[in-house]
């Protein structure tokens, strides 16, 4: 039997984690569970986060919004948390496993566990997100590009738990925002291959600023500067669009796997920028 | 440490002592001996455990029993004791929304926190509501005809 624990606010979990140091923190479980399915014997103590009030937080101030790393993706997704400005990972959220696990699921999850697939990654590149990492001894911020090392790996410290996902506001905000998702289904999938997009167009519609990013092409999400360069200056039409969808097959960096070949995801990734045609 | 799990269970104050690692699917059909909760994939990809806790749709194949702590759950057993859940098995059976029956109770679960929600409900919506519930023998189309009816007149 695994001991678990469910601290009530940070200094207690800190406390806890001290006296227990081999226990693993638990969020939404959604991924956790799955994996220590296939470990029965593995008993090291569990964490729980969810009831730690600090963690639940979505803030909107002046310059940034604060979403605590255990919001789950339903609230993310429903626009409690002023979806449009950060429309791209609110997007991102709806298309998570199924309403259930959208309860369950939070973005600190999401961003500590590093899959290339991770739904909300590449809403979070785009958006220029950054990670509030807390200790004991206090407080560190980086982005998130820089916080996820690869698949599956973060540069979390032994004593640090995700606090919080920081989201610059943009002003003026994003003109357009999408994010696309490939999968075998429409819920309940992984992604093939997933495309975030922020654009900035003036009022005679030429783009001033263009993020892109995808996910499920490479160890950890893929972003194509060539791409983005491609757009500006010129108008959001089927040209300007194609011109930066070349860059895309060769900049990315998938695998073969079970979900799909890497050619295939190479080019869906090109494809999926087409899509920014229908905004 | 077997630990003492004090919730609310389909309306009646619980106090049982279970290891707080148990899953909630096993706790609630091996100990609580409640088995309309199904277990299907085991991994979060079907919708067949799905229970309500606090109103809200949770999967129990990846909850363990500590996090029921002080909660309120409802599973498909408690649909007869309530008017809208009567609504929602008399719709499941005019429309013939049953076939194996292994999906209907998170079916009916994700139903009723559809209806409980006071959202307009038109089909795409209840589609949605139901996206994170398979079925693999009706092709869904029944199931939705069900929720149309048994939402019907409950928009608040």
């Amino acid at each position: 039997m695994r001991p678990i624990f469910s601290p009530q606010s940070l200094p207690e979990l800190f406390s806890i984690r001290n006296a227990h140091p081999d226990a693993r923190l638990m969020a939404g479980g959604t991924d956790l569970l799955v994996r220590l399915r296939k470990q029965p014997a593995d008993d090291r103590p569990l964490i729980l986060l969810e009831r730690i009030e600090a963690l639940q937080r979505i803030e909107t101030a002046d310059t940034e919004i604060v979403i605590g790393a255990g919001v789950c993706f339903s609230r993310i997704a429903t626009g409690e948390c002023a979806t449009t400005e950060i429309g791209v990972l609110a997007q991102a959220a709806a298309t998570i496993g199924g309403p259930a696990l959208r309860n369950m699921a939070t973005i600190g999850g999401n961003v500590c566990t590093a899959s290339p697939a991770g739904d909300s990654l590449p809403a979070l590149y785009v958006l220029d997100a950054s990670v509030e990492l807390a200790s004991a001894q206090g407080t560190r911020i980086m982005p998130v590009g820089e916080f996820i090392s690869g698949p599956g790996k973060t540069q979390l410290g032994e004593n640090e738990i995700l606090l919080a996902i920081h989201i610059p506001r943009k002003r003026p905000a994003w003109t357009i925002q999408r994010y696309e998702k490939i999968g075998k289904r429409k819920s309940l999938a992984i992604a093939v291959a997933s495309m975030a997009a922020a654009l900035h167009l003036d009022e005679n519609g030429i783009v001033h600023e263009a993020r892109l990013a995808w996910g499920s092409v490479g160890p950890t999400v893929m972003r194509c500067p060539e791409a983005e360069e491609a757009l500006l200056g010129r108008r959001l039409a089927a040209d300007a669009i194609e011109a930066a969808a070349a860059f895309v097959p060769g900049s990315v960096r998938p695998i073969d796997d079970i979900r799909a070949t890497a050619a295939y995801r190479r080019r869906v990734c090109a494809n999926l920028l087409l899509r920014l045609l229908d905004s | 440490m077997t630990h003492r799990l004090h919730f609310t269970l389909n309306g009646q104050a619980i106090s049982h002592p279970c290891d707080p690692d148990c899953r909630v699917i096993d706790l609630l059909r091996e100990q609580m001996g409640l088995t309309g909760t199904k277990e299907g994939c085991g991994t979060g990809e079907c919708g067949a455990c799905t229970i309500l806790v606090d109103g809200t749709p949770k999967l129990a194949c990846l909850m363990v029993a500590a996090q029921l702590d002080g909660k309120s759950v409802e599973t498909v057993e408690s649909l007869e004791k309530s008017e809208e859940g009567r609504k929602i098995l008399q719709a499941f059976v005019e429309h013939g929304a049953v076939q194996c029956g292994f999906c209907t109770p998170g079916m009916e679960m994700a139903s009723l926190a559809m209806l409980r929600s006071g959202r307009p409900l038109d089909r795409m919506a209840i589609r949605s509501g139901l996206s994170g519930n398979l079925c693999r023998c009706t092709g869904y189309v029944k199931i939705v005809d069900a929720v149309a009816q048994a939402c019907k007149g409950t928009d608040r």
